[in-house]
């Protein structure tokens, strides 16, 4: 076993101290120790985007980061999304255009989503498209979230 | 007095029930789900493709702290898996593909698990290995089960008309080889399973993602030798399913075996290299077909041919010549039809179910196929498939019987939207040219089961309803929700009989302990047959209301209905009570009674006899679906520009929710087309990760063009027919026909790699 490593930030705005062995990912801290199932696994190797997170603002896939570098950064996943009253339209416009079908890709593809409006608030449809190029949806076919982040940046024709 | 106006939720555009949760992450799936005290299961595959198993050495992982229980095959009753039953659990004398499972280890970590399973050693003699289906056939060939010497592992022939006869009034005769590949579903959610054992009791407590809880019931209880009353199977909501979870795998059984060898709730859950490897695939198909016609376009007759590689055991996907044979005897009209299809076993993958079940292969060839005569008799290609297109009324030779039938609707409206007709003489005036970006539209049709499929004993599904004092429905169903959004369609049709808004409505959907039976989500027949069971139970539930309404009104129940959440004057809407306070004085009276009611539904098919005639669905799904392409010559890269689908779905339910399924069937169809593909090299698969197994992203998709056309079927709920399939079936076969229409090449080999696409474009123009 290796020696744990001390790390303090803040996870959805609450700061957070924990002891984390160095190989562990941000997804399985997440998952497996905080309990915040709301970021995916979906192929543990940046593929797929499932498991994205806000780190300091960017998005990041959780299952490439170790826990370690968490350190003294702000991490939001799904469930900070969630308590944020500012995103709910954004949330919402994923449930009104049909942008969730099985929902496994729907964290990821949100928090994808929140950090493409975030940099570009009038992003058009396609800049919101090479933002999610890196989250994959099996269900969807990416019109309808497409259509549901066009809808926030007021881009949708 | 209010009065209460008509409001229809038909076509309307609903919004998914379980959306919210989702896009908040609160959606707990299978992989969210531990229990107090639970292990982790773990399995050991093998890396040979085909050898006999010497020993296994599991010492050392028993010996390892944290681990409770290392299976091998002996700990086991041998018991097979599978369609031909030929698929044990744990394999403890031979392996036959690359995923085949040697040992199972439960352990209190993950860490720990993956160390055990390093400590296990296994030898193995290596056998002559098999994994050309062709050479499967051929005598002296490697036997991949003993109780298959000639390595079939099923056969379909079926047989209509008389083929010579057909080909001596033909005009043109078109022969050719179609390949078909290995993909795979990629459900976003890898497969997982909890099993949870109380051997006092007995009680077996499964969390599964099964797409078919009712038949895994019995099947589990089959395999492990219990009473099926002891087994409760509780449905998570499920990351993706396909087909892909429509048979019993032994990973399943495994993690039980678990469970009861350590007395211990155990979890078992792939990695996505572990989805590829060990989750079943589309089935690769050698389709040689060979049509003909006449000069004024009437088909004539069609012979086919059919090797599916089965890999190394049977699930369903061995099966899907069933399905095949319906697209090549009954799509268009065929007087003349011979069919014969084997599926082989060789040590490659084996194949199960996958949306479209076969017919995305069929589709391909028999679209390949109206292209190539039409152009050979000098006929516009739509105008040839017009002239063969099913009609509403027609009752095929194969006894498919099309109470209604839109093709030809389909064939105009997709035609008419992209152009079609003068598109494909420009392009095709242009295929001749040197070099540079052609372009090219292709055309392509389908007919699909709409109205479920007879092949189980029962086709069914049951309901249960109940309205609580305040009026709220809880709806019980037999069907699953898979993602495609069953859900919020039952609960659609229910408020449509019941006039309460969809906040009124929950669905159960997900425990066998509760809901009542249904064969499962497969066939493209939840809508059709749940609906319609839901649509009965809900009757039911009216009739009783409106009942108790007419005693305390002083109305005839005839002169009421429902609407609102109100007892209405059916005339002119005025509210005779709110339905709260009808529900409320009949539990609180003399009666004392509560509104529950139970409806199962079984469709009027039949199951087909032993040449497979017969109407085998209640009703059928048609579809045109045109696509524009741009090929660059000098890369061979296609790229998919537009797609116009026209869908005869018999009428729009929820029409957010068919076109999402659409959008989403289109785009998987383009990934089968275009990029995806199990690269085996003798048996071993090399690209299991998202890396190298291409599927589609958001900037690849095409602009989509999504026309309904409504049949209104009368058995269907509503007029709805099924859908889920449909989209996913034309894709390929359009995008093929537009490459030759592009550039004059046939290619008849997918996927349409810019490698594949480039080297065609170069033999076709040395030839
Ligand atoms: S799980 Fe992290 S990108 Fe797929
Ligand atoms: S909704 Fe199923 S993967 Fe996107």
């Amino acid at each position: 076993m290796s020696p744990t490593i001390e790390i303090t930030f803040t996870l959805n705005g609450m700061p957070k101290r924990i002891s984390v062995d160095p190989t562990l990912s941000t997804l399985v801290m997440l998952r497996e120790i905080l309990g915040l199932t709301g970021t995916k696994y979906g192929c543990g190797e940046g593929e797929c985007g499932a498991c994205t997170i806000l780190v300091d603002g960017k998005s990041a896939n959780a299952c490439l980061m170790f826990a370690a570098d968490c350190d003294g950064r702000a991490i939001v996943t799904i469930e900070g999304v969630a308590i944020d009253r500012s995103a709910d339209g954004l949330r919402q416009a994923f449930v009104d255009h049909g942008g969730v079908q099985c929902g496994f890709c729907t964290p990821g593809m949100v928090v994808q989503a929140k950090h493409t409006l975030d940099k570009q608030p009038h992003a058009d449809r396609a800049t919101i498209k090479r933002g999610l190029e890196g989250n994959i949806c099996r269900c969807t076919g990416y019109k309808k979230i497409v259509d549901a982040v066009a809808a926030v940046s007021g881009t949708n024709s | 007095m209010t009065v209460i106006e008509k409001d229809s939720l038909i076509g309307k555009r609903l919004t998914k029930m379980d959306a919210p949760e989702k896009t908040a992450g609160k959606t707990r799936y299978i992989h969210d789900i531990n229990l107090p005290g639970q292990l982790v299961g773990m399995i050991l595959r093998t890396d040979r493709v085909h050898a006999i198993i010497k020993s296994i050495d599991t010492s050392a992982a028993r010996a390892l702290p944290g681990v409770h229980a290392v299976l091998t095959a002996k700990d086991l009753p041998q018991k097979g898996l599978g369609v031909n039953k030929d698929n044990p659990p744990l394999k403890g004398e031979r392996v036959r593909c690359e995923r085949d499972e040697i040992a199972a280890v439960a352990a209190e970590s993950e860490e720990i698990a993956a160390q055990a399973l390093r400590l296990i050693k296994v030898e193995y003699e290596d056998l002559a290995p098999l994994f050309d289906p062709e050479a499967a056939l051929r005598p002296g060939a490697p036997v991949i089960h003993e109780s298959k010497p000639d390595n079939v592992a099923m056969a379909f022939d079926y047989s209509h008309g008389d083929v010579v006869a057909g080909e001596a009034e033909s005009d043109v005769v078109v022969e050719d080889t179609f390949t078909l590949h290995r993909v795979t579903h990629c459900c976003m959610g890898v497969s997982g399973i909890i099993a949870d054992f109380e051997a006092t009791s007995g009680n077996l407590t499964l969390y599964s993602n099964t797409q078919v809880p009712f038949l895994h019931k019995r099947e589990f209880a089959e395999v492990l030798g219990m009473d099926p009353g002891r087994i409760r199977i509780i449905q998570p909501p499920i990351g993706g399913g396909f087909g892909s979870k429509l048979d019993i795998y032994p990973f399943e059984p495994i993690c039980v075996y678990l469970a009861q060898a350590t007395r211990r709730p155990v979890k078992l859950v792939f990695t996505r290299a572990e989805e590829f490897l060990a989750s079943p695939t589309r089935q690769p198909a050698i389709v040689r077909l060979r049509s003909g016609a006449k000069k004024d376009g009437t088909l004539t007759f069609r012979t086919v041919d059919i090797l599916l590689d089965n890999g190394g055991y049977t699930s369903w996907g061995a099966t899907i010549p069933f399905v095949m044979m319906q697209t090549f005897s009954s799509l268009y009209r065929v007087p003349h039809c011979l069919y014969h299809t084997k599926a082989v076993y060789t040590n490659n993958p084996y194949a199960g179910s996958f949306r479209g079940y076969g017919n995305l292969q069929a589709t391909f060839a028999i679209e390949a196929h109206m292209d190539k005569m039409a152009d050979a008799i000098g006929m516009d290609a739509l105008d040839f498939r017009m002239k063969n297109a099913q009609v509403a009324g027609e009752v095929t030779p194969q006894g498919m019987d099309f109470k209604t039938c839109g093709l030809q609707d389909c064939l105009t409206l997709a035609a008419r939207d992209s152009d079609f007709a003068a598109k494909r003489s420009a392009y095709a005036a242009r295929k001749g040219a040197v070099g540079g970006v052609k372009r090219g539209i292709g055309m392509a049709s389908m007919l699909h089961v709409g109205g479920g499929a007879k092949i189980y004993p029962s086709d069914g599904c049951g309901t249960n309803i109940k309205l609580d004092d305040f009026g709220h429905v809880t709806i019980m169903t037999g069907a699953s929700e898979i993602g495609q959004g069953s859900e919020t369609v039952l609960a659609q049709l229910v408020c449509e009989e019941l006039g309460v808004p969809m906040s009124a409505v929950t669905v159960v959907n997900n425990d066998t302990d509760i809901t009542p039976w249904d064969v499962g989500v497969h066939a493209s027949r939840t809508t059709f047959i749940a609906g319609n069971s839901a649509v009965g139970a809900a009757r039911k539930a009216k009739a009783k209301i409106l009942a108790a309404a007419a005693g305390l009104s002083n109305l005839p129940a005839e002169q009421l209905d429902l609407r609102g959440g109100h007892v209405i004057r059916a005339e002119d809407g005025e509210s005779v009570m709110p339905l709260a306070k009808l529900l409320r004085s009949l539990h609180f009276s003399d009666k004392a009674e509560l509104v529950t009611t139970s409806h199962y539904y079984e469709p009027p098919s039949v199951h087909q006899d032993k040449g497979f005639k017969g109407n085998v669905s209640a009703a059928y799904a048609w579809a045109t679906q045109v696509v524009e392409i741009e090929v660059d010559t000098d890369t061979g890269i296609v790229t998919l520009l537009k797609v116009w689908a026209a869908h005869d779905v018999g009428r729009v339910l929820n029409r957010l929710g068919i076109e999402g399924q659409i959008e989403g069937g289109i785009v998987m169809g383009q990934g089968y087309a275009l990029t995806e593909d199990m690269i085996m090299v003798e048996g071993h698969l090399k690209n299991a990760g998202f890396t190298d197994y291409k599927l589609i992203t958001a900037p690849e998709i095409p602009e989509m063009s999504i026309e309904f056309i409504e049949t209104m079927d009368g058995e269907g709920p509503q007029g709805a027919k099924g859908v889920g399939e449909a989209p996913a079936i034309c894709m390929a076969a359009a995008i093929g026909n537009a490459i030759e229409n592009a550039t004059g090449v046939r290619l008849t080999s997918l996927p349409f790699t810019p490698e594949r696409v480039y080297r065609g474009l170069k033999q076709g123009a040395a030839s």
